[in-house]
């Protein structure tokens, strides 16, 4: 089966953060979601002004390295990304494209002064990689609140949203999903639901 | 239904391009981008952006503020929302006064984008529904352009459809703008002569000898400047209507020869011999109660029964407030497009004030308030200041000293001359200022020797 989801760490990310993200994937989106190749600390994206790493810039790399037979290419980084306008995003992605990126940097407690929660992070995780792989299945930001691709601009929203799309997006991410991925369809949509449980 | 709004992002500098278009699209909007002021200016002409961000640095060619006054002249209904950094937030906010709507200073929190950019799409999708619901309000309460939910109006509508067919004589009777030739024109338009002339006359405007002329035409040297043979009002009115509008203000003379094209349709043009038959339907108007100057013998009876075969009594503006509202939204909709402005509001007190006045000139006197309202006014909402000079001009509020030892006459005299040098000389305007009807106002001139 060569339709995949890659996924691959952009400088040191923990590894078993890697794998139950690539568990994740696979139950939610229905495809296989495999470990890709690391790649090195982005310091060409670093901007020192900022003290940050360009998301634009990594994108724009991560577009170029992106293996032929994927579906969907999947980065994580434990760099805190910006772009010129806003002074940092949780992740982006191409819209209707194959790349996503979701940053680490600012889903840790630590970033808050707080006591550390590997796996509060690692939730947080995988609503934002939910939701930046959603925009790359075309979905949009979604005005319920509740809603997976709605926008978070800081981490209490996160925690506030479910990992679920709503009715609506799923209904369009799956029409997405379907087209891309028709033997898996049926299926795997039934026994989606609710399947993701939380790590505690 | 929701509009599709769409974006232009203009940016010289490709990241920054990039990013904020890729932000704005997750967020569910339409988006294109140009690399300079040049193209975005190119792409105003090509597609109507609700939102444009600018970039206020834009080295070479033009910079931002330059894009933005173009734009903004392709544009004037786009809201502009000017990029800049910390050091040049100064020249930001001075764009703000050249029309720019917002300013965001780079970075600045993620929310900040997406909340601006909501806010300015919600109040342009209200606009967009008030226009919608304001056209359909417009349809509903208008009878061919006349606009007004009122009971009585209503049933002249219906009188009019009813009639519009028929041959009979229409007398119109209002005072002074309250519509009586948007109603003869009704009249006309409505019924099966629609496709013929519609001809207007306004028997006050002259001297007896020229209005006979005018209406009946005259043969070639049938008076000194009668050089050559004219057709007159009635002739060019065949088949259609003519619309006579003042008929309380004419001559003994021309309400006899009045009297006999509508009794028997035919007439001599002046110094002609021939008699001429038409085909015309007469509708006349007056803001003068003909029936007292009947009793006062000055309009011949016979006559005023012929033309009131089919009386409409058009109700002044003050009996009919709830029109105001309706006809000011029309007025700034339409003045706002033939003004090329962007008001296309009015404050509740702003309202209040208008539905509160005596309005003397009624619908007229209100069109020209909205106008010289919104000439004058330099934001998108009209208040109760752009309506200061009403307060002057009308009878309300303002005490005036009473000067010693002054005849009434004098008083009359005074008004008179003021109030034709505020319209600048435009009698009609004066005279609907003033409450009487032009002929009255051109009686008090020559009483008075009024120059103008
Ligand atoms: N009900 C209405 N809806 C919209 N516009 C109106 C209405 N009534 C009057 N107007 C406008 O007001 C102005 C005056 O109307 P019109 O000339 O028909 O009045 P009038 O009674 O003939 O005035 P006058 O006695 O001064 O000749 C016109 O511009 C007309 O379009
Ligand atoms: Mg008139
Ligand atoms: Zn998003
Ligand atoms: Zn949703």
């Amino acid at each position: 089966m060569n339709r995949r989801i890659y996924l691959s760490p952009v400088g040191n990310v923990v590894e078993e953060t890697l794998t139950v993200t690539a568990r994740f994937i696979s139950e939610m989106f229905g495809f296989d979601a495999v470990r890709h190749t690391s790649f090195p600390e982005p310091d060409f994206a670093f901007d020192v002004r900022r003290g940050q790493y360009s998301s634009t810039l990594i994108l724009q790399n991560l577009t170029k390295v992106c293996p032929p037979d994927a579906v969907r290419f999947l980065a994580m980084t434990e760099a805190d990304l910006f772009i010129p306008m806003v002074t940092f995003v949780f992740g982006q992605a191409q819209l209707s494209g194959k790349v996503a990126l979701v940053s680490l940097a600012r889903l840790s407690q630590d970033f808050y002064g707080l006591p550390g929660n590997n796996d509060l992070k690692i939730h947080r995780a995988w609503k934002e990689v939910a939701h930046e792989l959603g925009h790359t299945f075309g979905l949009v930001h979604c005005r319920d609140r509740s809603c997976i691709m709605s926008l978070s601009t800081e981490i209490l929203q996160i925690d506030l949203k479910s990992e679920d799309f709503c009715q609506g997006c799923w209904a369009i991410l799956s029409e997405e999903l379907a087209a891309q991925n028709v033997a898996f369809r049926r299926g795997h949509l039934e026994m989606r639901n609710k399947v993701v449980e939380t790590p505690r | 239904m929701k509009m599709q709004w769409e974006i232009l992002v203009v940016d010289d500098e490709e990241v920054m391009r990039e990013s904020l278009v890729a932000w704005l699209r997750e967020d569910g909007y339409g988006v294109d981008s140009a690399a300079s002021g040049r193209d975005a200016i190119e792409r105003a002409r090509e597609k109507d952006y609700a939102i444009y961000f600018i970039d206020l640095k834009m080295p070479g060619g033009i910079d931002g503020i330059e894009t933005m006054m173009e734009v903004k002249k392709i544009r004037p209904e786009a809201s502009i929302i000017i990029i800049t950094a910390y050091a040049t937030v100064d020249t930001a906010i001075s764009a703000m006064k050249e029309g720019a709507q917002e300013y965001i200073v780079k970075p600045c929190n993620p929310k900040e984008i997406s909340i601006l950019v909501e806010r300015i799409i919600n109040v342009k999708n209200l606009q967009l529904e008030n226009t919608i619901l304001r056209q359909k309000l417009a349809k509903r309460y208008s009878f061919r352009d006349i606009i007004s939910k009122n009971p009585k109006m209503q049933d002249i509508f219906e009188l009019v459809k009813e009639i519009s067919s028929l041959k009979s004589t229409v007398l119109v009777q209002g005072e002074s703008g309250t519509g009586k030739e948007l109603i003869a024109r009704a009249v006309h338009y409505s019924g099966d002569r629609a496709s013929k002339p519609f001809v207007s006359v306004s028997c006050a405007a002259l001297a007896e000898t020229l209005l006979e002329s005018e209406l009946f035409g005259h043969e070639k040297g049938a008076f000194t400047g009668a050089v050559a043979q004219k057709k007159g009002k009635f002739e060019l009115a065949d088949g259609g209507t003519i619309f006579l509008d003042e008929i309380g203000d004419i001559s003994p003379k021309l309400q006899m020869d009045l009297l006999r094209v509508i009794q028997e349709r035919t007439f001599y043009r002046v110094g002609g011999t021939e008699e001429l038959t038409v085909d015309v339907r007469v509708i006349a108007a007056t803001n003068r109660n003909l029936a007292e100057a009947v009793a006062a013998g000055t309009f011949r009876d016979d006559l005023y029964y012929r033309l009131n075969v089919i009386n409409i009594q058009i109700p002044p503006l003050r009996e009919r407030r709830e029109d105001i509202p309706l006809l000011v939204r029309s007025f700034m909709d339409r003045l706002s497009h033939e003004l090329g402005k962007e008001t296309d509001d009015i404050t509740k007190s702003g309202l209040k004030l208008l539905i509160d006045y005596s309005w003397p000139g009624n619908v007229r006197e209100l069109e020209n308030a909205i106008e010289r309202a919104m000439v004058t006014c330099k934001t998108r909402v009209l208040t109760d200041e752009d309506f200061a000079f009403l307060e002057q001009n009308g009878s309300r509020k303002q005490a005036w000293n009473v000067p010693d030892n002054l005849p009434l006459q004098e008083v009359e005299k005074r008004v008179i001359v003021a109030t034709i040098k505020r319209t600048g000389g435009n009698i009609k305007e004066a005279a609907s200022v003033l409450g009487i009807d032009r002929s009255t106002l051109y009686d008090k001139i020559r009483k008075y020797e009024i120059e103008r």
